[in-house]
Order: structure tokens, then sequence, then C-alpha cells
């Protein structure tokens, strides 16, 4: 048994692939954001020609199907992907938070409801509550992927905010508040969703990277919104060509691996600064 | 005795419940959707008689209550309703036909996953903060990373395409085509299972009764493997049971890439089909599926942790 110290610093120390996963995620959102303006080509730009290239000068990340340049549709699939995962997770957040806090504060019969909806949700598993959702719908666009994708994610963050909520609602400096005479909501407000903000944050950046990842496996797949450019319908079409050009499943499914490995990365270090405590 | 009876009954009326709602909502998922599914699955161009036929066969002519006692007399006599596409077809015998291939698979995946994270999470939680530990906690988080639909082509491109020790995927059926769908599928869990070990172990090996067994100079083998693991092994199992409803959506997946027939791409293809019918039937059985399991763990969580009965 060695003794360790106690921490004194209020700020974690900063680990190295934490660093570079927050520094990632920050960076694919702003390829998300301008990523489509800085493309050398059009995603959809075709040159037999230069069909399955290589990565060379001319085409950084080389080629695909029909010479569409890969790195043009990675920059043109981080603005779906980016999209899919802010939608996704705001959507699922605010759902989610709400619902969890209300179950979580008010408890009882409210409570009951929520977690058996909860249960009941999260008795299908993502992939194929989100495919029998898709069957339904004539023409499977982003809207319908974002409702699919939200219809399984708001779970999470209910979860996360009812069992915080349930330990707030009691907690001492709570029941000072009440007993001051602040009213329900401003309890509510003041006291109890400052402190729900903290691990709902981690978990939404932790989130991010399920949302990319969802969205390239329903791309993957074949469901995703058939005309944008994606991450996952590029590891598809390499696939297909696997054994003689190898070059784009490695770099389209590189990509999506980063992006996840990030967020992770990322939700782990605002953990670690949040919650100093855990 | 009592507790352990009151324990099992509202277990089970609980799973009843959450029954009774999975079979609620797969039914309502066909009304809840903005858009006619009917259209959906003929088309645009299709001729107002064949959508009258098609919403007739599917009974959406039918006020909702009488389409749900229908729908459920179909879950009870076991047939699941009729394949659209397939007429002939029940939805039952058409998931009864390739179930087996798929649980293969996932039990595959799960003796993967096991066979790595039980020693894995073992080394490193008694060899704590070692090589072995930030091994695993390494590749518990590549793991997690990698997401399957790139583990599969990498892992068919090192061993089918570079190392040819394995057949590629269609190639044929026997054990060895086996081999990397499990460990596409397993991985993430076997990433998350070495955690679980490591967490659940390392709690354990502070408890009084293991430093008691070490006073009695017990061997640190024995001490581990039959003191320690006894106790860890409850949440891991409980954690590998509940991810057992993951490997089926994993499925979906490692049987697109290898080209394995199976309950996923039965329902990948009755998806671009839309065959409503049979994604609704693979839908419920998977759900299904992963209640019973989830039921089956507590269950025997509550026969043989007392504690739990007691909660």
């Amino acid at each position: 048994m060695t003794f360790r110290p106690p921490r004194l610093s209020r700020m974690p120390a900063l680990r190295s692939t934490e660093v570079f996963g927050v520094a990632v995620v920050l960076g694919f959102l702003v390829v998300a954001l301008i990523g489509p303006a800085l493309a050398p080509y059009s995603p959809l730009a075709i040159d037999l020609a230069h069909e399955f290239e290589l990565p060379s000068l001319r085409h950084w990340c080389g080629t695909t199907d029909n010479g569409v340049d890969i790195l043009s549709v990675l920059l043109h699939g981080a603005r779906l992907s980016g999209v899919v995962a802010i939608g996704t997770v705001g959507a699922s957040l605010l759902i989610g938070a709400a619902l969890g806090t209300f179950a979580g504060y008010r408890g009882g019969r409210v409570d009951h409801v929520v977690t058996g909806l909860c249960d009941l949700v999260q008795a299908f598993p993502s992939i194929v509550l989100n495919v029998s959702m898709l069957a339904l719908t004539a023409e499977p666009g982003l809207f319908q992927l974002l409702l699919a994708l939200i219809a399984h994610g708001w779970v999470l963050f209910a979860r996360v905010a009812r069992s915080n909520a349930l330990v707030l609602r009691d907690a001492e400096f709570v029941l000072a508040a009440r007993a001051l005479g602040v009213s329900e909501w401003g309890v509510l407000s003041r006291h109890v969703l400052p402190n729900l903000a903290g691990p709902l944050v981690v978990q939404a950046t932790a989130a991010l990277g399920t949302a990319v990842l969802a969205e390239s496996t329903l791309s993957f797949l074949g469901l995703g919104p058939g005309a944008a450019a994606s991450w996952g319908a590029l590891l598809d079409q390499g696939s297909a060509v696997l054994l003689r050009f190898p070059h784009v499943a490695l770099i389209a499914g590189g990509t999506i691996a980063l992006n996840v490995y990030a967020a992770n990365r990322a939700g782990d270090f605002l953990r670690d600064y949040l919650d100093p405590r855990g | 005795m009592w507790p352990l009876a009151r324990y099992l009954t509202a277990r089970l009326l609980r799973a009843l419940l959450t029954v009774f709602g999975v079979v609620t909502l797969v039914f309502l998922l066909v009304h809840a959707i903005p858009g006619d599914p009917v259209q959906a699955m003929l088309g645009d161009q299709s001729s107002a008689e064949d959508r009258l036929a098609l919403r007739r066969a599917l009974r959406l002519d039918q006020p909702l209550l009488d389409q749900y006692a229908l729908f459920c007399g179909d879950i009870l006599s076991g047939s699941l309703g009729h394949s659209f596409r397939n007429q002939m077809r029940s939805v039952a015998s058409l998931i009864w036909e390739v179930a087996p291939d798929t649980l293969a698979l996932a039990l595959a995946a799960m003796l993967v996953a096991l066979a790595v994270a039980l020693p894995l999470g073992t080394l490193a939680a008694v060899r704590r903060g070692s090589r072995w530990d930030e091994l695993a906690s390494s590749l518990a988080l590549l793991g997690i990373a990698i997401p399957n639909i790139w583990l599969g082509p990498l892992l068919v491109l090192l061993f089918g395409v570079w190392l040819r020790v394995l057949p590629m995927p269609g190639d044929d059926a026997s054990w060895a085509a086996l081999v990397l769908p499990a460990l596409t599928l397993g991985a993430a869990l076997s990433a998350i299972l070495t955690r679980q070990t490591r967490a659940a172990l390392l709690e354990v090996l502070t408890e009084p009764y293991i430093r008691a067994a070490r006073g009695r100079g017990i061997g640190e083998f024995t001490l581990v493997v039959h003191h320690a693991m006894r106790n860890a092994l409850l949440p891991v199992l409980t954690v590998a049971g509940a991810q057992l409803g993951a490997l089926l959506s994993g499925a979906v997946v490692a049987e697109k890439i290898f080209e394995r027939r199976g309950i996923g791409s039965l329902f990948l293809e009755a998806f671009f089909d839309r065959d409503i019918p049979v994604v609704q039937g693979c839908t419920l059985c998977v759900a299904l599926f992963y209640v019973s399991v989830n039921l089956g763990v507590d269950l025997l969580y509550g026969v043989i942790d007392p504690r739990v009965r007691f909660s």
C-alpha cells in the first residue's frame, strides 16, 4: 500500500489523450460548420479517368468510386455528421433532461411513468428501433433520421437527470432554500438545475460520439439520407472494394473511429474537470 | 423464503408489463410515424387499387382497436402474421429459419468477450498499475472507440487478404467463418466487460473477508479465483446479460459485413422491401428476447444473492 497525498488543486492534471480528444471534437465542429467550403472538389464530381486512386498531391486522401475525391466527401460528410450529432444530442438533452428532472424531483406516479417509459424504449436495441422507424417512412431523409435517433437518445439523459434530481431533491442546501421561503420554481431553477448541468454536459459530450457513430452505422447499412455525402456510406463503398482498394475503407473508417474516440476522451476530460470528487 | 417469492413475482409482473408495452409500441409504430406506410411500401407510381388491396392486407382499413386485437392474436397464435412479400410464409417461420445462425453468432461473440475480459480484467485488478493494467485499459478504450463497421473490414483485410488464414465473407459456412464475425461483434463487449471485471474485483479485494483469507495463509491464486471471483462475477454477468441485446443490434452490422444469414440480414432485407410485418416481427422478437434475458438475469440474481431480495 502506498500513501497518496490528497490532491489539493481543483484543476485535474491534463492528460494528453484528453486534450487531444477535446481538440478533435472542437475541430470536428468547426469542419462541420465550414468544411464544405474547404472541400477542393464537389463530393459528386465524377472523374472516371482517376477512379480509386491512392492519396496524392492532387487528391490528398485519394479517390473512390467514379473518381470522387475522398477528402471532399469527408469534409461534406462532416456537415451531415455534425448536423445529426448536434440535432440528436440537443433535442435528446432537452427532452430527456425535462422528463428526468420532473420525474426525479416530483417522484411518485410521475416517476413511475417516466421510468417505465425509459425501460420500454431500452427494451429495443438502438439500431433495431431506428431501422423499424425508418422502414415506415416513404423516403428516409434527414428529418426522419433525426426523429429515429432522438426516439432512442433521450432515455440516457432522462436517466442521468432523474438520478441526480432524486439526490438533489433532499439535499441540505435545497431543504435550506425551501425553508427560507424560496418558491418551488426558484428552487428548481436556481439550485437544482445548475447542479444537474455538469453531469448532463458530460453525458452530452460523449453522446456526440454515439450520434456520429449511429449516423455512420445507419448510412453504412444503406439507411442514411441518400443525397448527402456521408462517412458511413463512404465506408460501405470502401468495404465493397476492400480487396483491391483498401485505402477507401481505411480512411473512411479511421475518420469515424477518430471522432468517436475523441468524443469519449472529451467526455472523460469534462467529467474530471466538472466533478473533481469523481 | 417469502422475500424471495415476493421478489420473483414483483419482477415477473414488471416484465409482463414491459412485454405488454413492447407489443403495443411495435403495433403503434406503424401509426405513429408521419407518412403513409402503404405509400412507403408501394412507391408513388402505385395504382389506387393496389394501395387499397395492401391497406386491406395490412388491415389498415379496420378500426384501430380491431387491428390491435388481430395483432395480439397473431402473436398469441405464434405466427406473427404473414410476410407481405412472401405471402405463403408466416413471419415466425421466416425468423425461426435464420434464428439459429444469429444465436450462434451472438453466443460466439459473448464467448470471445468473456475469454478476453475475465483473464485480462483479473490481471489488471490484481496487478493494479502494472503493464497489464495499462494494456487492459488501452485495449478497453480501443475496443470501445473502434466501431464494428470499421473493425469488420479491418479484420477481413488482415486475416482474409493479407494473412490468408481465415475465409473471406460469404466463402463457406464452416466454424472458421464464424471467427471474424464473432471478433467483430465481441470486441466492444470485451472492452466493456474488461473494465467491469477490473472494477468489480478491485472492490471485492478490499473487503475484510479477503484480508481474513489472506491472513489464514491462502495462496494468492486460490484467493483471487475461488474467494474474490465468486463475488466479483455477479455484476460482470449482469452486465453481460444486459449487453446481449446490444449484441443482437450489432448482429445487423456483422451479418451485413460478413454476408451471413440471420435475423439481422432478414431485418435489413425486410427494410429494403418495406415488408412491414417482417420488420415488426423481427423488432418484436429482438425486444422480447432482450426483455427475457434481462428477466432471467434478474431472477437468477435474486436466487443467488440474498441481498437483492430485500432492496
